[in-house]
């Protein structure tokens, strides 16, 4: 099965890559493999089963609510691109 | 044509919580920009975040005051998106199993049903500036709820009753300190109008960025006229979400559903699902605390109080346990009379939050019943008690505030005043009964206002009588 060209490009968007168009015609194969298999699952008669979201058993893992401390600014801002002393920086973002 | 407004509200409440939701950084407000931070909260690949327990506790405290059904098995989802405000592009929230569900919040004799509360992180903090956009990420990660209502609004009174309500419960339960200002209390407003009795709703609109009651007032004037407007030179109301500028009085398009995000929601893997148990939720249940409407119901009975002055004493935690505290070594009734007057006159007036405490109020409160102070000078010692001020006897004595019970003082001014008010005493005499009250005034402005006014009552009496 074969993806329109449409939906890689809107996939694409929504995962902020660029693709030509090769690439793309790539994606359009590759994707497609994918939906072909999960076909395969969807042939499985699940009728009575609970939808499974996590595969482990487990249940409230948590943690006390303590201040464990902070990282030092210095080492969260050392590998951002573009810093001041204080925050990181990026393009103005507009609201969202 | 007459119109509905339909409103529905989206409430995002900061919980109170030491550290973060899935993280040990603090939660504190106010500190320098991203010192309150660490690999998972910032978003770095390979960290690992984990559930804080208290929000647990405190969620499920907020959805059974809000009278809501608990999801006993809930889990967290991610909702994608790339936006600096929340690093990893992605937001933990849930989406498919919301913790709460099907509340509601009593408004007077109406209920706004509840449709869902869910828990999430917040996100960070951009500040844009000269073309670029500096990021803080002190707040991402703080712990939040989101208490979605049904669109069973139709006036600004109404949301600001539940809204009211709600933070109220809040802060009786302690999960969160409300404050609108510093952003631990928000609301996106949706809303649609229809012609009058119609069964069909219009179209929507969010706002969102109404940081006061008083925005939110005049954000649902300009929405509801704006689309009425729209509507009536026939055209259409495109469903979008809306920036409300306070500044302006207008609020403007951030995004149509055409361009609207696609969010691609699915099961986090790394926070396994909760299971609450019905003891848990039993044992929460248990310990909730007396809130505003039985506390006022209880106030009016112990005190005295009317339903309505019980009312207003009872809605914020701090005015109740102040009036309550004060009131057990002081009289309850004079304790309501200077809270519902001059207390809230000074806060509406000077802006300030009171910084009254009970053992000097009750001390002031007993100086007023006590007659060491009059209800005129004593307005002065109550704006020092106001300002957080201790010794209520030493600013009497210092600042010749008190009550002057002394017969013979008074005798004599009464006598000074009558001479000098010879029209006013005729007046009287021929029958003109304000007069006596003219005297009375000239008497306490004579003696600077500290005069027992009963004693200087009963010497304009007393002449009036003999002679
Ligand atoms: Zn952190």
């Amino acid at each position: 099965m074969l993806i329109d060209k449409k939906t890689v490009d809107y996939v694409a968007g929504l995962s902020r890559i660029q693709l030509d168009e090769s690439q793309t015609e790539l994606m359009q194969t590759e994707l497609g493999k994918i939906l072909d298999y999960m076909k395969i699952l969807q042939n499985v008669n699940t009728e009575g089963v609970e939808p499974l979201s996590h595969v482990f058993s487990m249940t409230n893992v948590t943690r006390p609510d303590e201040v464990t401390g902070h990282f030092k600014r210095e080492h969260l801002l050392a590998n951002a691109p573009d810093r001041t002393d204080e925050a990181f920086v990026v393009p103005k973002a507009v609201d969202v | 044509m007459n119109w509905d407004i339909v409103i529905g509200l989206e409430i995002h409440v900061e919980l109170s919580t030491a550290s973060k939701i899935f993280c040990g950084c603090s939660t504190a407000f106010g500190g320098e920009p991203n010192t309150q931070c660490c690999p998972v909260c910032i978003g770095m690949p390979g960290t690992l975040p984990v559930l804080n327990t208290r929000v647990l506790d405190f969620a499920v405290k907020a959805g059974l005051a809000l009278n809501c059904q608990i999801t006993r098995y809930n889990k967290f989802d991610r909702k994608n998106y790339f936006y600096p405000d929340l690093p990893k592009a992605y937001q933990i929230s849930q989406l498919h199993l919301p913790f709460a569900r099907n509340g509601f919040v009593d408004i007077g004799d109406k209920k706004i049903r509840i449709h869902e509360i869910h828990m999430e992180e917040d996100a960070g903090k951009l500040i844009h500036s000269s073309g670029k956009t500096f990021l803080d990420y002190n707040r991402c990660g703080v712990p939040l709820i989101e208490i979605v209502t049904e669109p069973d609004m139709t006036c600004a009174e109404e949301v600001i009753a539940c809204l009211t309500s709600v933070k109220s419960m809040l802060e009786y339960l302690e999960v969160s300190d409300c404050q609108m200002q510093e952003g631990s209390l928000r609301a996106d407003v949706n809303l649609s109008v229809k012609p009058k009795g119609s069964t069909e709703f219009g179209t929507r609109t969010e706002m969102k960025n109404i940081n006061s009651f008083k925005a939110i007032e005049r954000a649902i004037a300009y929405e509801s006229r704006r689309q009425i407007e729209v509507i009536s030179s026939g055209g259409e109301i495109s469903q979008e979400t809306r920036r409300w500028d306070d500044n302006a009085g207008e609020s403007f398009v951030m995004r149509s559903k055409e361009n609207a995000p696609d969010y691609r929601y699915f099961p986090d893997p790394d926070i396994p699902p909760i299971s609450f148990t019905d003891e848990f939720i039993a044992s929460i249940q248990e310990n909730q605390p007396e809130f505003a409407k039985e506390k006022a119901a209880r106030f009016a009975a112990e005190y005295g109080l009317t339903p309505k002055d019980a009312a207003i004493l009872t809605t914020d935690k701090n005015t109740a346990q102040l009036y309550e505290e004060t009131a057990k070594s002081a009289s309850p009734k004079e304790t309501a009379v200077w809270m519902l007057g001059e207390m809230m006159y000074l806060a509406s007036t000077t802006g300030a939050k009171p910084k009254i405490t009970p053992p000097p109020f009750a001390e002031f409160i007993n100086a007023v019943t006590g007659g060491k102070t009059n209800r005129t000078a004593g307005k002065q010692v109550f704006e020092y008690v106001f300002g957080g001020g201790e010794d209520v006897a030493g600013y009497i004595e210092k600042h010749g505030l008190a009550q002057i019970n002394d017969d013979a003082s008074i005798a004599a001014i009464v006598e000074k005043v009558l001479a000098a008010n010879a029209d006013a005493v005729a007046e009287y005499k021929s029958g003109k009964e304000k007069a006596f009250g003219f005297l009375v005034g000239q008497t306490m402005k004579e003696l600077k206002g500290k005069g027992n006014p009963a004693l200087v009552n009963a010497a304009l009496k007393k002449h009036f009588t003999e002679s």
